[in-house]
């Protein structure tokens, strides 16, 4: 029988009981959507539209509309992308490497995690595919024959390998979530009443019956799944670091680059689910669940990995002037006083500075400090890799070629549109998914749930079998 | 339970000790003559101070884990982290005379930016001198080693006062501190790296050099703690510990050499792809005069634990616990080894009398500290917070 002691805080808030999780989740999704959530949706859908309506523009013209240029063939488009592969890399984080850790506060969050990943990877896939220009030739990065009318695939380029570990990614997750998901739809599908609903979970739970032998297999899939997602979360965001690392670009090729883009997506992705968290735990009254100690444990996380990405930022800065190799440091000394001073403070503001406040314990506890903090990081995340992209490349090995880069409209147009598809996936996430695991949530119920915990009668009885035996302990 | 240190363990370390020491006079004895038999002693003096000094330190980084992350798991365990941290104190004297015979050699070809006849025809080592030089390495080391030192005191003397006075003020100290020391650490720890074994390369330099550093010695530290902790379990001590908490130190293993192997390969395959002179030297060296132990001590670290150790059982079973140890153990030393002697003896390296000697004399004496430390302290922790959860933990 697992003991929590009595020193650690309650994670699930009030008198909470079994048929109260159930409730409190189902209620949304149940009840008529709230004025806020049409509002919301509609700006949403609006802004991704116009989104979508620069991409047609984009691939109809041609990649010519963006403020590319011969010099600088990356600016805002892979920007965007690594920014929200980033993004991408706290749900599986959350579900995967806090479950080998044993982070019951994880349930809390995880599922929404886990959708804002998908719908993450989505927006990042977006754009290396319009990138392209010709879309329809997509395909091609596929290693199909040659037969098809592609060439074949060039297997040392790590640009490939993205393509590989983003997709084993994409698929790792959604499966994942979705096995996740399959006891909760259940769930629902026996409480809704109206048929087409009823219809609809009752095709998406799979049929679940809950028996003791779907619960084994739910639990031996979710334990090969952790195991299978765990190194996926390094993989990943290392091999998107490749596709600057492998060149011969100073501020590019440097060493440190893989594991200090996996804590930078760590630290972006947790401050995307912070600033989802807050809101959604207020429009959807998941206080009880979603409360402080949750709030204060993803801060603690957002410093250690902001603090990882502060000594990176150093680390590289002197090894350019340790090396004694002049196109470094002149890298280097170009990012930080040259024309594009402004992004690499702006960066460094956001994220070595900004993530240090958390060492203050009110503050980390304070929602509305972490609700600004969570978008500065945000921004300051989407500078680093600018910085890291163009101002690495604006002024390259011939001065001759030296050159800016001015978004234009198109730019800002499909990076926007981006965030705004995201909030439509997200908000019809928040509307028809439980957005919280119904199942996972009970098994901690009588180890943290506060009135268990703080019961008189939970200490010193080590022989009773009572069911709060969790499942979170692989 | 009070641990006492077995007879056979105490002749078994002094044999250690003797028999390293004898084979390291031998090894000098037969090189006597040789030109380079001065930076010979200091390499290997460097080698296996820093290797276990790194294991002690590593103890050191993990229960301040433990406390900054409040976790339950390792409360059982909690004394055998701390006497191997107990180390520390002595590796701190062990790399502080090390470094100091290597400065009074200056650098004993070890690190030739200590030496101004060779800096004064080296453009590139003039240009580092602002931080490569006599003076401000010793500012850095001293920093390093005292506040590792202090942190290491203020822990232990805590955890002895918890067992008395119990409450959860000393948690919530340790819990402080140890998040402070992290930060040190987290900059130390590269830093040390640096300064010790990259600028035995002198022109040579790779920002994730600190990370790999640690990760190898988080990975040994490892090793000992879960073989330390089997010992003492086969001996009828520690009788919190059961099952689960083997697995856990199994687990860390596992997952450390991973993080080894996966900084190993990073390091690796970004300066082969890139394929920079700067750069690729380092390899070239090491693939040219070390090609079997460079990569067999890199198959032989990623290989073992990650085939061996993957199965949950295997991870509970002390066996193959000990064996996989063992093993990987002797492949993260010829890590360092090659750190160390590619960079400065080169082509004259060889493993022979002196580097075993050395290695089995400072193995001998490594082991006879932590097992003495372990005398000092009740084996089990009191008034810890996080005792009873430990005591029922059932993975």
């Amino acid at each position: 029988m697992h003991k929590e002691a009595a020193i650690r805080e309650p994670l699930i808030l009030g008198h909470k009981t079994y048929t109260d999780i159930t409730a409190d989740v189902c209620k949304p999704i149940e009840d008529k959507a709230p004025k806020m959530w049409y509002v919301l949706f509609s700006i949403a859908l609006i802004i991704g539209l116009y989104g979508v309506g620069c991409i047609a523009y984009l691939i109809g013209t041609g990649i010519g509309v963006w403020g590319l240029n011969k010099t600088i063939g990356w600016a805002w488009d892979i920007t965007n992308f690594v920014w929200w592969v980033g993004i991408g890399h706290a749900g599986t984080l959350i579900s995967a490497v806090l479950l080998l850790f044993r982070q019951k506060w994880r349930m809390a969050i995880n599922r929404s995690a886990e959708a804002m990943t998908i719908f993450a990877v989505f927006m990042a896939g977006i754009f290396p595919m319009i990138h392209m220009g010709r879309i329809w030739l997509a395909y091609w990065v596929v290693p199909i024959p040659n037969q098809f009318g592609s060439l074949w695939v060039n297997f040392n380029s790590p640009l490939l390998w993205d393509v590989f570990a983003i997709s084993t990614y994409l698929s790792v997750s959604v499966v994942f979530w979705y096995i996740g998901l399959i006891p909760d739809f259940a769930t629902l599908r026996d409480r809704v009443k109206r048929p087409i609903p009823k219809k609809m979970y009752s095709i998406l739970s799979f049929g679940w019956s809950g028996r003791a032998k779907n619960w084994n297999r739910f639990e031996m899939v979710s334990l090969i799944l952790a195991g299978l997602a765990t190194p996926l979360v390094f993989s990943v965001h290392s091999i998107v670091s490749f596709d600057f690392a492998t060149s011969v670009i100073p501020g590019w090729h440097t060493t440190i680059f893989p594991p200090y883009f996996v804590a930078g997506a760590v630290f972006s992705g947790f401050a995307m689910v912070q600033t989802l968290m807050l809101v959604m735990r207020k429009a959807m009254r998941l206080e009880a669940y979603i409360h402080t100690r949750h709030v204060e444990y993803m801060n603690i996380v957002i410093m250690v990995t902001g603090s990882i990405v502060g000594t990176a930022y150093i680390t590289e800065l002197f090894i350019s002037w340790y090396s004694g190799v002049e196109y470094e440091a002149y890298a280097f000394i170009n990012r930080f006083s040259g024309p594009y001073w402004w992004a690499y403070w702006s960066m460094m503001t956001c994220n070595v500075i900004s993530p240090q406040l958390m060492w203050i314990r009110p503050l980390r506890r304070s929602l509305l400090f972490t609700f600004i903090i969570s978008i500065v990081v945000n921004i300051g995340m989407w500078f680093e890799r600018y910085v890291i992209i163009v101002s690495s490349i604006h002024r390259d090995y011939l001065p001759s070629s030296w050159s800016m880069h001015y978004p234009s409209h198109i730019d800002l147009g499909v990076y926007v549109g981006t965030i705004g598809l995201f909030f439509v996936f997200f908000l019809l996430f928040a509307r028809f998914f439980p957005v919280l695991p119904i199942a996972e949530l009970k098994t901690i119920l009588k180890s943290s749930g506060e009135s268990y915990k703080n019961a008189p009668d939970t200490h010193g009885h080590d022989g009773h079998a009572d069911d709060n035996h969790n499942t979170n302990n692989h | 339970m009070e641990f006492k240190v077995t007879k056979n363990a105490n002749i078994l370390t002094l044999t250690l000790i003797v028999l390293g020491l004898l084979f390291t006079g031998i090894g000098i004895a037969t090189s006597m003559g040789d030109h380079n038999l001065n930076t010979r002693i200091a390499g290997n003096l460097l080698i296996d101070s820093f290797f276990f000094f790194g294991i002690g330190l590593g103890a050191l980084f993990f229960l301040a884990l433990q406390y900054a992350t409040e976790t339950g798991w390792y409360a059982s365990v909690k004394r055998v982290i701390e006497a191997v941290s107990g180390f520390l104190p002595v590796g701190i004297i062990l790399m502080a005379v090390t470094l100091l015979i290597i400065t009074l050699q200056d650098g004993a070809h070890l690190y030739i930016w200590m030496d101004d006849e060779v800096v004064k025809n080296d453009e590139i080592l003039q240009g580092k001198s602002t931080y490569l030089n006599k003076g401000f390495f010793w500012i850095r080391t001293v920093v390093y080693l005292s506040v590792y030192y202090i942190y290491y005191r203020g822990f232990r003397k805590r955890s002895l006062l918890e067992d008395t006075v119990g409450g959860t003020d000393i948690h919530f100290t340790n819990y402080k501190k140890a998040a402070v020391f992290l930060v040190f650490f987290a900059v130390f720890s590269s830093m040390q790296s640096w300064d010790w074994i990259m600028s035995v390369d002198a022109h040579w330099f790779s920002t994730l050099f600190g990370w790999y550093v640690f990760a190898g010695m988080w990975c040994t530290t490892m090793i000992t703690l879960v073989t330390l902790t089997l010992y003492l379990k086969k001996n009828g001590y520690l009788p919190n510990v059961n099952e689960s908490h083997i697995h856990d130190l199994g687990k860390w293993t596992f997952a450390t050499s991973f993080l080894w192997s996966y900084l190993w390969f990073s390091q690796f395959m970004l300066i082969w792809y890139a394929n920079i002179p700067e750069e690729t030297t380092y390899h070239l060296t090491r693939i040219k005069d070390f090609r079997f132990l460079y990569f067999g001590m890199f198959l032989v670290n990623f290989a073992f634990p990650m085939v061996l150790l993957m199965s949950r059982d295997a991870k509970r079973h002390a066996g193959i616990l000990t064996f996989v140890g063992a093993i990987v153990l002797v492949g993260h030393w010829v890590d360092v080894y090659v750190m160390i002697m590619a960079g400065s003896m080169g082509e004259h390296a060889r493993i022979g009398f002196l580097e075993i000697g050395l290695l089995l004399a400072v193995l001998g004496l490594f082991l006879k500290t932590i097992l003495k430390n372990l005398t000092k302290a009740p084996l089990s922790v009191v008034n810890h917070p996080f005792l009873d959860e430990s005591i029922h933990h059932d993975i």
